[in-house]
């Protein structure tokens, strides 16, 4: 009763703090308002923020933020109805996607930072990660030092690699960098040997070691790297929609539900496999939580 | 269409601080013909080998042949790209697997990139010189060998030479493939063209941008091709002699 009941007090409150809407709808709303319907992007493998289950419904953290969006954005529209189209994404479709309004929000898993908003809009940061590497125990690397003159593994076009490939000519390290075409790739060229280290967001790195074959002989570094904020996104130059989105997302903060949606997603076993992330909430992300920002800058979640 | 056109990124730095993104494509240009005309080398000889041999008298050797075309041309490239990546090192002795794994990169991705390539479209350089070989009269064979030579020379002197210039237009095609099948590198971290059209767009998220640089650059490299391999059609041909394999010619 209690999930049930917060909700819709939230959206009434709202509602109720919106000035009455008389002036004329446009952008997305006008969109949303005008087909009642509003379509989501989601990710395929994002575990565990947005991701096919083992019973092919689209789920995730991410994917539980997005659907209190979608109330509050049909709280705002006064709808009787709102009906959700899901549409898959992957990174290289995202932009095109959004750009040509196939999807009004993409749930997944995509970092905030400032280039990318010269594209797009972010909403209030939904997680904060950090990149770190994960290695093989057996390989005894405890610090960056350790990886000199190694062969090293990153996913072509992250923000990952981009900061490895810096780091690497500053420190005169030395590293070899691979870059590998997606996340389960990388992992792998470590588990063939092909590479020391992988360097990733550090909670891309707990699922893929939770659900590897053998967790044990997985170790994740524990220095992070650079600050890594997840957003989700929207259409630029959009600002009505973007203060319906990011109100919705801050009354999720202020009103404490983020936390029961955060355990569900990192501290009790998910879909498919009912592993266990086991990732309490981070210093900065209950930052966020207290003080919401949009902001793609990493030093403000520092 | 929402969509923040930026023309200008191309003189923007890349990420990799080597230089603008204009140059961080044109380095992939240089990998992908890399890639492509040293898998091309492969492709030729060891296709050329093998359609010879299905039109041998050998029966082992009409098998081997028919074996090999239908293996590589019937298991999808990105599949044999993994398996040369992954899959062979760990079957090759312990110390030879991991020397081609502990080979610095970019050369642990290209040395397997340019067998996958050049040993799959020997798979399609056989089935068309065997085509050729094939479209040619029988009678062509039979007089190489009433003149004296041996079976070897016969190919060489007699069938080869017109074989190849039939199949030169559909070998055109086949480099053009190579070309730009080589962008199935990137699956095991090759950096070529399509590649980098893909980092620069996760980076800059100028999507559109980078995608067409990339579809420009690649059509330019395929009409030099193009243009190059009709040169090559008009200096080797004989006059009266490509005739030879559409139509059977009067007084045959």
């Amino acid at each position: 009763m209690r999930n049930f009941a917060l909700p819709v007090a939230a959206a009434l409150a709202l509602a109720v703090a919106q000035p009455a809407a008389s002036q004329e709808l446009t952008g997305t709303l006008k969109k949303i308002k005008d087909t009642g319907t509003i379509t989501l992007g989601h990710r395929d493998t994002s575990i565990p923020f947005s991701y096919y289950d083992d019973q092919q419904r689209v789920v995730g953290y991410a994917m539980d933020i997005c659907m209190r969006i979608v109330d509050a954005v049909k709280a705002e529209l006064k709808l009787q109805k709102l009906d959700v189209k899901l549409n898959p994404v992957t990174s290289a479709t995202r932009i095109p996607l959004m750009a040509n309004g196939t999807i009004d929000l993409e749930c997944g898993s995509t970092t905030n930072n400032l280039e990318r908003q010269k594209q797009v809009a972010f909403t209030i940061t939904h997680f904060v990660t950090a990149n770190r590497y994960v290695a093989k125990k057996a390989a005894n690397i405890n610090k960056l030092a350790d990886l000199k003159g190694k062969t090293v593994v990153s996913t072509s076009g992250t923000t990952n690699i981009k900061w490895l490939t810096e780091e690497n000519q500053k420190q005169n390290l030395g590293m070899n960098i691979i870059p590998a075409k997606d996340h389960g790739e990388a992992f792998l060229m470590v588990e063939s040997g092909r590479a020391a280290a992988f360097f990733m967001d550090d909670i891309l790195l707990y699922s893929l070691v939770a659900n590897s074959r053998n967790p044990s002989e997985w170790v994740v570094g524990s220095e992070a790297y650079t600050v890594e904020p997840y957003g989700i996104m929207l259409r630029r130059d959009d600002p009505a929609f973007k203060k319906v989105v990011d109100n919705a997302v801050t009354q999720l903060y202020k009103s404490g539900q983020i936390n029961a949606i955060y355990e569900k997603w990192f501290q009790k076993p998910v879909p498919p496999k009912g592993v266990n992330l086991n990732v309490p909430m981070s210093a900065q992300f209950k930052k966020v939580v207290a003080n919401p920002t949009d902001s793609g800058d990493p030093a403000a979640y520092q | 269409m929402k969509y923040n056109w930026n023309w200008g990124i191309f003189w923007q730095p890349a990420a990799d601080g080597s230089g603008t993104w204009l140059h961080y494509l044109l380095v992939g240009v240089v990998w992908t013909l890399g890639t492509a005309l040293a898998a091309w080398l492969i492709a030729l000889a060891a296709g050329s080998v093998l359609g010879v041999m299905r039109t041998t008298p050998s029966k082992w050797a009409v098998r081997f042949g028919n074996a090999y075309v239908e293996f590589f041309r019937n298991v999808p490239l990105l599949v044999q790209m993994f398996l040369w990546f992954f899959v062979l090192p760990e079957l090759l002795p312990t110390a030879i697997g991991d020397w081609i794994k502990q080979m610095p990169p970019p050369w642990s991705a290209y040395l397997p990139a340019v067998l996958c390539l050049g040993f799959y479209t020997a798979a399609r350089v056989a089935e068309q010189v065997r085509a050729g070989i094939q479209s040619l009269p029988r009678g062509q064979m039979m007089a190489g060998t009433a003149v004296g030579f041996t079976l070897p020379q016969a190919y060489r002197y007699v069938i080869l030479p017109q074989a190849y210039r039939i199949i030169l237009p559909p070998l055109t095609s086949e480099f053009l493939n190579i070309i730009k099948n080589s962008s199935i590198a990137l699956t095991i971290g090759l950096l070529e063209l399509t590649a980098r059209a893909r980092a620069m767009s996760e980076f800059t998220f100028q999507v559109f941008e980078a995608f067409t640089a990339a579809t420009v650059l690649y059509l330019l490299i395929n009409i030099v091709v193009v243009f190059g391999m009709r040169w090559v059609e008009r200096r080797l041909a004989v006059p009266g002699l490509i005739a030879v394999g559409g139509a059977p010619q009067a007084g045959h």
